[in-house]
């Protein structure tokens, strides 16, 4: 199947160019919270891009029929139905996983990149268009994730999903010469990675400006 | 000897320029032509000046001259605290033994001058030349400072880590030399006491009681050793064994350069001869930071020993005074306003003593007080600036 353009710009857009995180500097608050492991990021990322991708859907399937006056609470009760089914599939199929991201699937619902889509983009335009939009902005946001939680994860713990990187005769512990960083456990840390990303990404994409 | 150098700068130049085939090199020989040869101008010696001939790299010279007593005393400091721990002066301080101590300590610390300064110029000068910008001295006081401040055990290759960390992520990304908000030094500090704690802190951290470089090691330690600075001892509850007289000698285990209070006068005399840092801030900060301690002495709980440690105690250890004459005073992180270094010297004198008191799990506050103030410097100078304003815009009205 080939995409027509706007559909190309529409999913693939927020990938790069219009990226949730690094460009438009949203969800940031849970970018930090739930990437000390690549488990939990991963997790998180599928978790938003499904909710987003199907608040957008169904969303934009009411769009018509919404009165103006209460558009944001008839977004926060689909958001909100949607997110405790997510929340509840967790807990019933990877309970530890769900018990790692603790509050934050709760608090996908307060996510600025939901609302914005649903205010930007799923009031205004057609199902299809719509899905694409929720998906790329999702996956844009996990992209975002995933990298922030690798290099938390390997220079943090010296593991990636849990699996050992670092050989451990390489610690101080065993006679080597290597120590975790305790900075990347730290929420901080995870800002200055994402600026760094942002900082790659500005360089890479200087015709944005 | 001096002509003949910039004879041979001048012939080496053409290698260096446009087309030439070192031109990749040109931000390195720029930076040295500039370290060596300028200025090449000093103020009028008669009438009044509006503009002395400092420039940035002088400034910084005076500054590093200010830290080789303290530099030269923690070298000395080191080489004795591994003495003394193994043991080796129980039959009292000889001549030789004096050298040895003394050379141990350069070899152990020569390690981290070099460290500081390959990964901080080699990032600095990478960075000039990629923005075609000149390179800037800023990095020559850190440099020195980031050795001083580090315990002595930690592994360089985490030294390198967190200059590097600091010179990008605290001064490049800020536009280099002169816009950094944080002090680039104390950032190396704390991103190694937050990234490393178990090197930062504890017993094992402050005395080299194993061979640098392969010398002078396997010597058992001697009974009671414990290795812990009398900050340490205090936070985890045990009372320091140190008197007033130790720590203005400096014969104490600590951080490189922060131990000696003679040393760091002398720098401190240095530096408000030439008028590098200025008084106002280290005069705030250890005025506040007395009566602070004086405030605990009488309001704290009686339990803490920190809370009831006598002022000029708290005045002495640690890194109270080093931070207070070197770090706080950078003229370039501190409140600029006379008016506004009183409140930031302030700020800095009450927080280090209040982290201190209040956080168990962090013995030593200057260092955090420090960046505090750095944080809320421009603020400080702002309000500063805006009451001036009002006040004037007042009697302009009346």
């Amino acid at each position: 199947m080939a995409l027509s353009q706007k559909t190309k710009e529409t999913l693939l857009g927020p990938l790069n160019a219009n990226n949730p995180v690094v460009v438009q500097v949203l969800g940031i608050c849970s970018a930090l919270a739930v990437t000390v492991q690549l488990k939990p990021a991963l997790v998180m990322g599928v978790a938003v891009t499904i909710i987003v991708a199907m608040s957008n859907v169904i969303i934009s399937l009411l769009r018509n029929t919404i009165p103006m006056r209460i558009r944001i609470i008839v977004q926060l009760v689909v958001v909100a139905a949607l997110v405790t089914l997510v929340s509840e599939v967790l807990k019933a199929f990877a309970y530890d996983v769900a018990m790692q991201l603790s509050v934050y699937i709760g608090l996908i619902i307060t996510n600025c990149i939901l609302m914005g889509r649903l205010e930007a983009f799923a009031m205004t335009n057609k199902v299809w268009d719509s899905f694409l939009d929720g998906l790329g902005n999702g996956l844009g946001y996990a992209a975002i994730l995933i990298i922030v939680a690798f290099f938390r994860e390997l220079f943090g713990a010296g593991t990636l999903l849990g699996f050992r990187v670092i050989p451990e005769s390489w610690y101080v512990a065993n006679g080597g010469f290597y120590e975790n960083c305790g900075m990347m456990m730290m929420p901080a840390m995870a800002l200055i990675i994402v600026g760094g990303i942002i900082w790659a990404h500005r360089a890479i994409n200087k015709e944005e400006k | 000897m001096f002509e003949g150098l910039y004879k041979l700068k001048e012939q080496l130049r053409p290698n260096f320029e446009e087309g030439g085939k070192l031109h990749a090199f040109w931000s390195l020989f720029d930076g040295f032509e500039s370290f060596l040869f300028t200025p090449n101008t000093t103020g009028k010696r008669l009438g009044s000046q509006i503009h002395a001939g400092n420039d940035s790299k002088r400034t910084m010279i005076y500054v590093v001259l200010a830290l080789v007593p303290c530099m030269l005393f923690g070298m000395y400091n080191v080489g004795y605290q591994h003495l003394l721990a193994t043991g080796q002066l129980m039959g009292g301080l000889t001549s030789a033994l004096f050298w040895k101590a003394f050379g141990f300590g350069l070899l152990a610390v020569l390690p981290y001058i070099l460290v500081s300064y390959i990964v901080g110029l080699g990032i600095e000068f990478t960075v000039a030349q990629w923005k075609h910008e000149e390179i800037a001295e800023g990095f020559l006081v850190t440099g020195f400072l980031i050795p001083l401040i580090v315990p002595i055990n930690t592994p360089l290759w985490m030294v390198a880590i967190a200059t590097a960390f600091a010179v990008i992520f605290a001064k490049e990304v800020f536009g280099g030399t002169g816009y950094n908000i944080f002090n680039v030094a104390l950032i190396t500090r704390a991103f190694l006491f937050f990234a490393y704690p178990t090197h930062m802190t504890g017993d094992k951290a402050f005395i080299r009681t194993g061979s640098t470089w392969g010398w002078d090691g396997g010597h058992t330690l001697i009974d009671g050793f414990s290795g812990a600075t009398p900050l340490t001892q205090l936070a985890t509850g045990s009372s320091a064994d140190v008197t007033f007289m130790d720590m203005v000698n400096g014969l104490i285990p600590g951080s490189v350069g922060e131990t000696c209070v003679w040393a760091i006068l002398l720098g401190a005399a240095l530096l408000l001869i030439t008028r590098t840092a200025d008084w106002r801030i280290m005069f705030s900060i250890i005025v506040t930071g007395c009566i602070t301690a004086l405030l605990f002495n009488k309001f704290g709980a009686a339990d803490n020993l920190v809370a009831q440690y006598p002022w000029y105690m708290h005045l002495v250890s640690g890194g109270f005074l080093f931070g207070a004459v070197f770090m706080a005073t950078d003229p370039v992180t501190a409140a600029r306003t006379d008016c506004g270094k009183w409140i930031y010297g302030a700020l800095i004198g009450f927080m280090a003593v209040v982290v201190r008191v209040l956080n168990p799990g962090y013995p030593e506050g200057m260092m955090l007080a420090i960046l505090l103030g750095n944080a809320v410097a421009p603020l400080i100078d702002w309000c500063v600036v805006q009451r001036n304003i009002n006040m004037r815009a007042k009697r302009v009205k009346a």
